[in-house]
């Protein structure tokens, strides 16, 4: 750039010479925009995630569809809020480089009501639909309509050291009760899970408030509503930050430490994801052994708990310029036999529930069972466009656990929420 | 523009005999000009209509467009909610608390950098101005921190302050620094202040090199000990150029945003005002909460630029030294 601006006016055919080259420079980024296919063979980006071995699908796909589309896999970053940053702003200028895009289960609605996700309908609706979980699927639609194809989802189990606690706890006063009598027999007794000021914080409150019967919005996602459900998991929550059976870095914990305080033998209980357990085995098998898993405690004895679910959704852009390509290879993308591939290699759970049935899945997946009975009876985040800003606002009011006063903290988030919904609030 | 044109003509046409008239305000009564300085004129005006037309492109549309935007409900999440709210989103942000402490840091952080940044660079500037033995060498890695990308910076402070992957976290015992929220302030703060004392010792350096050496031989004859010297001469001849050091690098780190992003991303209450529209905007798609932040950004730096340049008298760049009042 600095070349073409030195020469002066003084020297007319170099300054036209510059000033052509100037807006060659200027308009050569936008060309690049624009090119992408090559042979006449639609190019349909995926932007997703890091997935190992997500290659080896979309290659696999690339030659089922036998010349008339290729994916490229273009890779997102780790984070998710960094993810999310790079979708929005692309989409917001109307960028059409993008044409399948990996959606966190919360994003779904969101990019739905912005306009920017095109329907699934008709057969490939059906195709979608076909043998899917429910609670996955419900993370798809905004207002009855489909816009993403699930691609896989997650749920928290209950990890335990058998050689502890015979009986795993039912619901959360069990479990505390459990971990201070063990406190008093010197054992170890902590119980190991995410309260830093982040999504994990929300996951967990989302999944007390459904376990005890509550609601955090209302079903058509306009008013806050803070039950006395959502003040009940409150309670649980508090209590459970204050009776001395947390690890002290509670309210700084995510997932990969909480996987670590638990692996360095102080924990007897933990909840967590699943890829929890084949990290223990590897990094101390020992351990792995003694321990058990269970669906997650719930809040009332004899009603079982709503596990959270998270995962992945396949949408596709409204600004695709090959939308029929997109919606095909996105299917192949999420089809059962690909699924099992992923779950497999890569450790994420299915979305379709025959998946789980098929054999080689017994090894990868031994606590599968528990996973699939929390699936069929999940509780989803609240299912709002506005879903980023309430969980930021929630993740803000709940830390640190310690200090929730029930009744204030919910009438605190029941506006702040109410705020989000109505685009008033300001994020932290 | 125009006044200056003819304060210009003004001294022209007093000429050789010196008596200069009062240069006159306004249209009346304003000297009819010659052809040639007609000519000269316009074409003074066509050579910067390319400037002015690129300036009220890329400057004057967004500033208007942003204005235009936090007067609306716009929220691209709800894009059919679209309405004209009138002042609402400014009551609504000036009624937050987390505006408010984003701007006491914010605040906070400028006070305490330029403060801190203006005393280490005077006495940078003063050891480049006299260095005799390798004056290329030191003044080129005096720089060294200025010249590293911000965020590259950042993210070595970040690590460097991580326990476990950090030299500097064991330093003060156990415990994140980075987690709480008066150590946070306090690497930003220092972050800030290594990056940016050369720039800052850079442009006291100008100011050093407008101090006479006469005067401060004359002075020294006198009898004036060192630190007469300084405060007593020096500071008097450099006062334009620490003025105009201390506007720039106030309005600069007003807008502080790369640092705070890197080091803590605003969590403990670190975050600025310029996180805070960041956050609304990009993350929180809410373009009229969001914009109204950038435009109360905008005011904030406009007063602090007009308190400069009207109370202190900090000439504005590019101008004579009749704006200095010295």
């Amino acid at each position: 750039m600095a070349e073409p601006e030195r020469s002066g006016p003084g020297r007319p055919p170099r300054f036209r010479l510059a000033a052509a080259l100037t807006v060659l420079t200027l308009l050569a980024p936008l060309a690049a925009c624009g090119s992408g296919d090559d042979g006449g063979i639609p190019t349909i980006n995926l932007y997703y995630t890091t997935e190992q071995n997500i290659q080896k699908v979309v290659d696999d796909c690339n030659t089922k569809a036998g010349g008339r589309y290729r994916i490229a896999y273009r890779v997102l970053p780790r984070a998710a809020d960094e993810q999310r940053v790079q979708l929005v702003r692309r989409l917001a200028a109307e960028d059409s480089g993008m044409d399948i895009l990996g959606l966190d289960v919360t994003w779904t609605q969101e990019f739905a009501s912005a306009g920017w996700l095109l329907e699934w309908t008709g057969e490939r609706r059906a195709e979608a639909e076909r043998g899917t979980l429910a609670g996955p699927l419900e993370t798809a639609r905004y207002e009855g309509k489909l816009y993403a194809a699930p691609k896989n989802t997650n749920v928290q189990l209950l990890w335990y050291r058998a050689d502890l606690v015979p009986q795993p706890p039912g619901t959360w006063d069990e479990m505390i009760r459990m971990a201070q009598e063990l406190r008093g027999r010197g054992q170890p007794y902590r119980v190991v899970t995410m309260g830093a000021q982040y999504e994990g914080l929300v996951v967990l409150y989302n999944t007390l408030v459904a376990s005890a019967g509550g609601k955090i919005i209302n079903d058509d996602g306009s008013r806050a509503v803070f039950d006395d459900g959502a003040v009940r998991a409150l309670e649980v929550l508090r209590n459970f930050a204050t009776a001395g059976v947390t690890t002290s870095s509670f309210s700084n914990t995510i997932e990969d430490q909480a996987r670590l305080d638990f692996q360095s033998g102080a924990g007897a209980f933990q909840l967590n994801w699943p890829f929890v357990y084949p990290a223990m085995q590897e990094a101390d098998p020992e351990l792995a052994k003694k321990v058990k898993w269970a669906r997650y405690p719930g809040v009332h004895p004899g009603s079982p708990s709503k596990v959270t679910i998270g995962g992945f959704n396949l949408g596709i852009s409204r600004y695709s310029r090959h939308p029929d390509e997109s919606f095909d290879a996105a299917a192949c993308l999420r089809d059962a036999e690909h699924q099992k591939f992923s779950a497999i290699n890569d450790g994420v759970p299915p979305t379709i529930e025959s998946v789980y049935a098929e054999p080689e899945m017994a090894e990868a997946y031994p606590m599968r069972d528990t996973i699939l009975e929390e699936l069929k009876d999940p509780a989803t985040r609240p299912r709002s466009p506005a879903y980023q800003n309430i969980s930021t606002v929630l993740s803000a009011t709940l830390s640190p656990p310690s200090s929730i006063d029930p009744e204030r903290t919910a009438d605190r988030m029941r506006k702040a929420t109410q705020d989000a919904l109505d685009s008033k609030g300001v994020l932290p | 523009m125009s006044t200056e044109t003819e304060t210009a003509t003004a001294v022209d046409r007093a000429g050789p005999t010196g008596a200069v008239p009062a240069p006159r305000r306004g249209r009346v009564g304003r000297p009819t000009l010659s052809e040639g300085k007609r000519a000269e004129r316009r074409l003074g005006w066509l050579l910067c209509a390319p400037a002015a037309l690129v300036m009220l492109a890329v400057t004057a549309y967004p500033i208007l467009y942003s204005v235009w935007l936090s007067l609306q409900r716009f929220d691209l999440k709800f894009p059919d909610e679209r309405e004209f709210v009138g002042l609402a989103n400014y009551v609504t942000v000036l009624t937050n608390d987390y505006w408010w402490t984003a701007f006491g840091v914010t605040m906070l952080i400028t006070v305490v950098t330029v403060a801190v940044e203006l005393v280490l660079g005077m006495g940078l500037a003063v050891v480049m101005h006299r260095t005799i033995v390798g004056r290329g060498l030191v003044r080129t890695s005096a720089l060294i921190p200025y010249g590293i990308v911000t965020v590259v910076a950042a993210f070595s402070w970040r690590y460097a302050w991580t326990p476990g992957t950090g030299y500097l976290a064991t330093l003060f015992g156990e415990g994140a620094p980075l987690t709480e929220r008066a150590s946070a302030l306090a690497i930003i703060m220092l972050a800030e202040i290594w990056k940016t004392t050369p720039f800052m010792a850079l442009l006291l350096m100008a100011g050093l090199a407008l101090v006479p050496e006469d005067l401060l031989k004359a002075a020294s004859m006198d009898g004036a000990t060192a630190w007469q010297r300084f405060t007593r001469v020096m500071l008097p001849v450099m006062k334009p150029a620490i003025l105009v050091a201390l506007l720039f690098r106030t309005l600069d780190a007003f807008r502080v945003f790369d640092n705070i992003f890197v080091l803590t991303a605003g969590a403990n209450e670190t975050s600025s005002v310029s996180m805070l529209a960041y956050n609304n905007l990009i993350r929180g798609l809410n373009l009229g909460i969001g914009s109204t932040m950038s435009v109360l950004i905008f005011l904030a730096v406009a007063i602090i630029a007009f308190v400069f340049v009207k109370l202190f008298g900090t000439a504005a760049p590019g101008s004579t030294d009749e704006g200095g009042r010295r």
